[in-house]
């Protein structure tokens, strides 16, 4: 039990994916004006990236292992990742309108994003059981969803401050992600990787 | 010999994932209907409620289904009524049978508390201000649509009648579309 909390807490707060290892730093910076679009885009990368953490290690221990295939491995996640994306985006649709309305938008957009990408080959290069495995998943999504409302909600603020003028937008906006970044280094004495 | 194996392997998963995503779009299809996709491609997407349609996209649908008429979409105005008449080759008809003035909203400032409730209610944010200030409207981009009326606890918006500026005025449309077979009787 202690070890699952450490996973999520290390996860989460001190391997930060976006604040302290900087994969999906796309979405980080493009879906971070409104604090409401984070939020959707957050609930899709979280499902995404749990769901790909699961479906990796299986095809990792099923497939890439038996066969000697190692050196394919980010080929192989890209395909799996992608179809699985696809494959829920059309489940969705189909049995969930409302839910479609809220994730449609965004499932596409991270089909083979570098943090779901990072995630699962980081993941199973650790060579986690698979429990572990999808609860990193999880804690590496929850991360980037908390990252991603913190600094909507700050970039929110910041556009009705008086910044100087030459520093409006994209500027202003990533040295205030250096700044949460370094917050984030805060963290790094809390679990030891 | 294993680059053969690896290339098969990967071909083989390939193609059994295209296979069940083939059947997936089968199962799962859903009668999108492309004509209301048209419609609400068209539409400004302010989702005012003007229409009396929740927002954009009901309106769309329900004019693709033929339950709305084509001219309710009162910030999208004549140009987009045509359009919309178009894809669904029915004949323009004149803008809302009432035929509202343009209105556009105005706050009284001396009896606005600064609640933000109006500015939350807006479709297109054309209410700026700040808590416990007073807030104003941006009167170029209101589009009378009377959402902000309501959550005003204090009743001090009011709706005024738009004055013509220069920047937006044009040519009153004609108000009797001519018929051909009119023209070809005399």
């Amino acid at each position: 039990m202690n070890e699952f909390l450490l996973i999520l807490l290390s996860a989460v707060l001190v391997n930060n994916y976006v604040l302290s290892k900087f994969l999906g730093i796309c979405p980080f910076l493009g879906v971070s004006s409104k604090v409401e679009a984070s939020v959707g885009m957050s609930w899709a990368v979280m499902f995404v990236i749990t769901l790909a953490a699961s479906t990796t290690w299986i095809l990792e221990h099923y497939l890439l292992i038996p066969f000697d295939l190692l050196y394919l491995r980010t080929m192989f996640f890209i395909l799996i990742i992608a179809a699985l994306v696809q494959f829920i985006e059309l489940a969705i649709h189909k049995s969930s309108p409302a839910l479609h309305q809220t994730l449609g938008i965004y499932l596409p957009l991270i089909t083979t994003n570098c943090a779901v990408l990072g995630v699962a080959i980081l993941n199973v290069q650790q060579d986690k059981g698979f429990f572990a495995s999808t609860l990193y998943g999880f804690g590496a999504a929850a991360g980037f969803a908390l990252a991603l409302i913190l600094f909507a909600g700050l970039r929110e603020r910041i556009d009705r401050a008086p910044v100087p003028e030459s520093f409006k937008g994209s500027p202003v906006a990533l040295i205030t992600a250096g700044l949460l970044s370094l917050a984030f280094l805060g963290f790094a004495g809390l679990v030891r990787p | 010999m294993a680059i053969l194996t690896a290339v098969a392997l990967f071909a083989a998963l390939a193609l059994l994932v295209g296979i069940v995503l083939a059947v997936a779009t089968r199962i799962f299809h859903v009668a999108g209907d492309p004509t209301a996709e048209r419609i609400e491609a068209l539409l400004p997407q302010t989702q005012c409620g003007q229409c009396r349609y929740p927002g954009c996209r009901p309106y769309a649908e329900a004019v693709a289904k033929g339950e709305a008429e084509v001219n309710r979409c009162v910030p999208g105005g004549e140009k987009v009524m045509r359009q919309i008449a178009e894809i669904m080759g029915v004949e323009p008809q004149a803008m809302e049978i009432e035929a509202p003035l343009p209105m556009v909203a105005m706050i009284r400032e001396e009896e606005c508390i600064g609640c933000t409730l109006c500015i939350k209610a807006c479709p297109i944010d054309a209410i700026v201000g700040a808590p416990k200030q007073n807030h104003a409207v941006i009167s170029s981009h209101c589009t009378g649509c009377q959402r902000c009326l309501e959550p005003c606890p204090v009743d001090c918006i009011e709706m005024l009648i738009k004055k013509e500026r220069l920047e937006e005025w044009r040519w009153s449309a004609p108000s009797v579309v001519e018929q051909p077979e009119e023209r070809k009787a005399a």
